[in-house]
């Protein structure tokens, strides 16, 4: 899942460049304390990964069952970003579990009951996500209504709405052609080489992409005569991020392929972490997380910020109701139970802050990535659904407690 | 003739940095009103905060003696139980709960943890009664005035059987027939035998109520004058607070030349503020004033003369209630409805609180220096990352931002440093008008010499610079012209030549009746 290229800070260089000849443990050492925020989660869902691969004796990183960790987390995942923005900008989002339910309702309505063609249905479906969210985000934003009561609303009603569309029964099946993109994986083609070629492909492809992206943005540094990481620091990072790619394209080569909502999921993740990390909106929305009053004194529309903070997440539980409603191929009053919490707890695992502010689209793929191995991993081992609750609370509270701790010894 | 009821003798308190007190001794006898006088920062409010064990014992210097008798209070209850109490300038009242609660929060009338409400009611019924307050004690803080409040505040002090009370610029807040119902409750008390402190910086107010007055300067006691002595002219009390040489060092400045028939870059007609909250209340009071391009203008006020509210109100009316005026630039009129707009007119605020309005602490100082103008760094909505670092390294070189990398989260920096980062990012925006509030405060005395060359080049390169200060000799040493204010009026204008600390002073404590 390190498909993304865009979240990552640039690496702070060391102050001075006598330390060119340290060794290669050394700085990598330097690097991941001055990152600890950064790396720390992801050296957890490391640990995690390989904790469960040896516990279930290598069956979680069967290809079957890595295809299936993508599946299964692909909407959490997707209400994770948007989570994360709306938790950065100071807010919560209550709503999006039922959001996510009402959608999948709305979605069989159109395409079950009324045969709508599935790209039209899938449209709309969006669209009223997006009306959804942009409905709260006015009372947020313009009305001064907290959010947590907002979205507290927006929860009831929401599930309620939806229980009536579906007037408590399950409705379902959808088209082939959006079961497809839930649940199928990329086409066949070429010769056979054993593996999945296109997903083959894709990987070579994306690793070039990294790398050459890599490369041009320390070009443009150096041009701009900034300090740059040592160049082995830099290298051994390269090395890292194209084996972790390439480790997963064979991992779902072998199996059936890349599916496609892993694709959906990559392309939102780079688009919302260059969006965040790049772009004067996503620049904003920190502000405003940060000190509201500091950024409305420096010219932010704090108001249109927020609301379209909370557009957006509408719009993504759309498409996570969308895809979750297509998994499974009905349409249920019980679909998206908790889903906002564990949406959140992703993002705050990921290393949101409750004040707002802090927090990277990364971190929230991360977060949900850490719940989702967890799940899977105890599934396979035989942990009942009872101690996997009490197993993923102290994850989470252990998690944001490393982060106050470690914040604390810094000292701000 | 008694002892003194209170003696506080060479009292030395250090801060990080800063000796906010060098040398304090006061004297209060028994049964009067005394005034404590001296100018923002002379160390007034450090005093009290050490004698009402705000600042505990064991953390400054030198002894006090209450009622004969060596104190070390440890924390804010030990103080009052020797019947000292402190009311701030900022009421410490919780707005929804009742008055009668409010009077007796953490002190309630209670048997094992029960309240008696019959108890709490009598007494409070009492205790309104000595400070005139005809409200009903259930009635919530939140729908009374902040008049009454400040009565409020002593009925509280009452019930805990002061001896001292101490009030700190009780009257900044209120209105003039609400100051008067106060300093009539002061006396009031004092025909009752409670011996009063009572901070102010109005002349006016210490004349009417005080017995004797202690002036302060630079954390040092300067003098103690007896008010009824007539003697002690308002003049006099002035040339105490302060007189003080021009020790602080300003870089050179050529003077600004006027340009013949050029329009002020700036310039505001007729201003008028009223307080947020209570609407009654003009907090700025049809101000006009104008700069031009090159020049620096200074606008010179003691705490609550309105100079924040008008900078605030004038950018993008981020403070009250604007009830009239315009804004004019270059000598056309235009809109600052919004901080967009304003900045968008090329006009830039530095804020007096860089914490709070300022500044986003746990971000980078690159991400707080291009925040105001993001757009200069960015193109179709994309902000250039490379570009961006560039700048703010150029600012870190060139405003001597002590900081190793601009990664660095603004929070972990000096305040001088922090105000740098201010200052640059307000720079970096661009502006023709850059109004600064309060720019060198909190921050040592090399970062100040550092700031004020800022201004002066920001002055030179043509910008028009207002400059709102309370400290005097900073105002003298850079402004081409200095405004005064006091309770929302403008009050006052000097030239360079005219311009004197005395000269200064008397306009910024005038009280409403003004001679102009």
């Amino acid at each position: 899942m390190s498909t993304d290229v865009t979240a990552k800070q640039p690496a702070p260089a060391p102050a001075d460049s006598g330390k060119g000849e340290a060794g290669l443990l050394q700085l990598v050492l330097e690097g991941l304390r001055r990152n600890m925020r950064q790396y720390g989660m992801l050296i957890a869902l490391g640990l995690i990964v390989v904790l469960f691969a040896v516990w279930t004796e290598g069956d979680l990183l069967l290809p079957r069952n890595v295809s299936n960790l993508v599946l299964q987390n692909s909407y959490i995942l997707i209400l994770a970003i948007g989570m994360m923005l709306v938790i950065i900008a100071g807010h919560i989002d209550l709503s999006v579990g039922s959001l996510t339910a009402f959608v999948g309702s709305m979605a069989a309505v159109f395409m079950v009951n009324n045969d709508m063609p599935w790209p039209l249905a899938v449209v709309l479906c969006l669209l009223m996500g997006a009306v959804a969210g942009a409905v709260q985000g006015f009372f947020i934003a313009y009305g001064g209504i907290p959010s947590f009561i907002v979205t507290l609303a927006g929860m009831l009603i929401f599930r309620g709405l939806t229980e009536i569309f579906l007037a408590g029964q399950t409705l379902g099946p959808f088209p082939k052609g959006l079961q497809k993109v839930a649940n199928g994986f990329l086409p066949e083609a070429g010769p056979d080489t054993n593996y999945h070629n296109l997903t083959l492909l894709l990987g070579f492809a994306l690793v070039v992409v990294v790398v050459v992206q890599e490369f041009r943005d320390r070009g443009r540094q150096l041009e701009f005569s900034l300090e740059v990481p040592p160049l082995k620091l830099f290298l051994l990072k390269l090395v890292a991020l194209s084996a972790a790619i390439l480790t997963l394209t064979f991992l779902l080569a072998s199996y059936k392929g890349a599916p496609y909502v892993l694709l959906i999921l990559g392309v939102l993740l780079v688009a919302f972490g260059y969006v965040m990390r790049n772009a004067i909106i996503g620049r904003h929305i920190y502000a405003i997380g940060g000190n509201l009053a500091a950024a409305k004194l420096s010219g932010v529309r704090d108001k249109k910020v927020t609301f379209l903070v909370f557009l957006n997440m509408g719009m993504l539980a759309a498409l996570a109701g969308l895809v979750f409603a297509a998994r499974f191929n009905a349409a249920s009053p019980k679909a998206g139970l908790n889903f906002e919490l564990e949406a959140i707890a992703a993002a705050f695992i990921g290393g949101a802050s409750m004040s707002g502010g802090v927090g990277t689209v990364l971190g929230a793929i991360i977060g949900g990535l850490v719940l989702g191995v967890l799940n899977n991993g105890m599934n396979l081992v035989g942990v009942g659904t009872d101690w996997q609750q009490v197993i993923k609370g102290l994850v989470l509270l252990a998690a944001v407690g490393f982060d106050v701790w470690n914040k604390r010894k810094v000292g701000s | 003739m008694a002892g003194p009821v209170l003696e506080m003798r060479s009292i030395v308190k250090t801060f990080p940095g800063v000796k906010a007190l060098s040398d304090v001794t006061l004297t209060v006898r028994p049964g009067e009103v005394h005034a404590i006088c001296g100018e923002n920062g002379a160390g007034k409010s450090t005093l009290m905060k050490v004698l009402s064990g705000v600042h505990p014992h064991g953390t400054y210097e030198g002894e006090i003696l209450f009622e004969g008798e060596l104190c070390r209070f440890k924390d804010i209850r030990a103080s009052e139980q020797h019947g000292i109490v402190i009311i701030h300038q900022e009421l410490a009242l919780v707005p929804y709960l009742s008055i009668a609660e409010n009077i007796f929060l953490g002190n309630e009338h209670a048997r094992r943890g029960i309240i008696s409400w019959t108890e709490t009611l009598r007494h409070a019924t009492e205790l309104l009664a000595r400070v005139g307050l005809k409200d009903h004690p259930d009635t919530r803080v939140a729908d009374i005035g902040v008049g009454k409040q400040q009565l409020v505040e002593i009925a509280k002090a009452l019930s805990k059987k002061v001896k001292l009370l101490i009030l700190d610029e009780p009257t900044a807040a209120l209105n003039d027939e609400d100051s008067g119902k106060l300093l009539d409750l002061i006396l009031e008390l004092k025909h009752q035998g409670i011996t009063s402190i009572i901070i102010s910086h109005k002349l006016n107010e210490i004349r009417r109520v005080a017995d004797s007055v202690t002036i302060l300067r630079d954390g040092r006691t300067i003098e103690t004058l007896d008010v009824k002595d007539p003697a002690t002219s308002e003049d006099r009390i002035i040339s105490g607070m302060v007189g003080r040489d021009l020790e602080h060092r300003f870089p050179e400045r050529t003077p600004h030349e006027p340009e013949e028939g050029r329009a002020p870059a700036l310039e505001i007609r007729g201003w008028t503020v009223h307080h947020p909250i209570d609407q009654q209340r003009k907090v700025v009071d049809d101000v006009s004033l104008s700069v031009r391009r090159g020049e620096i203008v200074g606008i010179a006020g003691l705490m609550g003369a309105g100079r924040t509210e008008l900078a605030m109100s004038v950018f993008g009316r981020t403070y009250g209630r604007h009830a009239g005026g315009t804004v004019l630039k270059d000598g056309r009129e235009i809109r600052t409805k919004t901080v967009p707009e304003a900045v968008r007119h090329g006009i830039a605020y530095v804020t007096e609180d860089r914490k709070h309005y300022g500044l986003n602490l746990i971000d980078t100082i690159h991400r707080n220096i291009s925040l105001s103008a993001l757009s200069k760094v960015a193109r179709r909505g994309v902000v250039d990352e490379h570009e961006e670092r560039q700048l703010a390294e150029s600012f870190r070189t060139s405003m001597n931002i002590k900081a190793p990398t601009v990664f660095e989260p603004v929070g972990k920096l000096s305040g001088g440093n922090q105000q740098k980062v201010v200052l640059s990012k307000w720079i970096f925006a661009g502006p023709d008008v850059l109004i600064l509030d309060e720019p060198t405060r909190g921050i040592d005395v090399g970062a100040k010499y550092e700031i004020y060359t800022v201004i002066d080049k920001l002055a030179a390169e043509g910008k028009a610079v207002v400059f709102i200060s309370s400290e005097l000799p900073e105002l003298l040493g850079m402004c081409d012209r200095i405004y005064t204010m006091a309770a929302g009026r403008l009050t006052g204008e000097f030239t360079r030549a005219e311009a004197s600390q005395e000269a200064l002073m008397r306009r910024m404590t005038k009280d409403k009746e003004v001679a102009r």
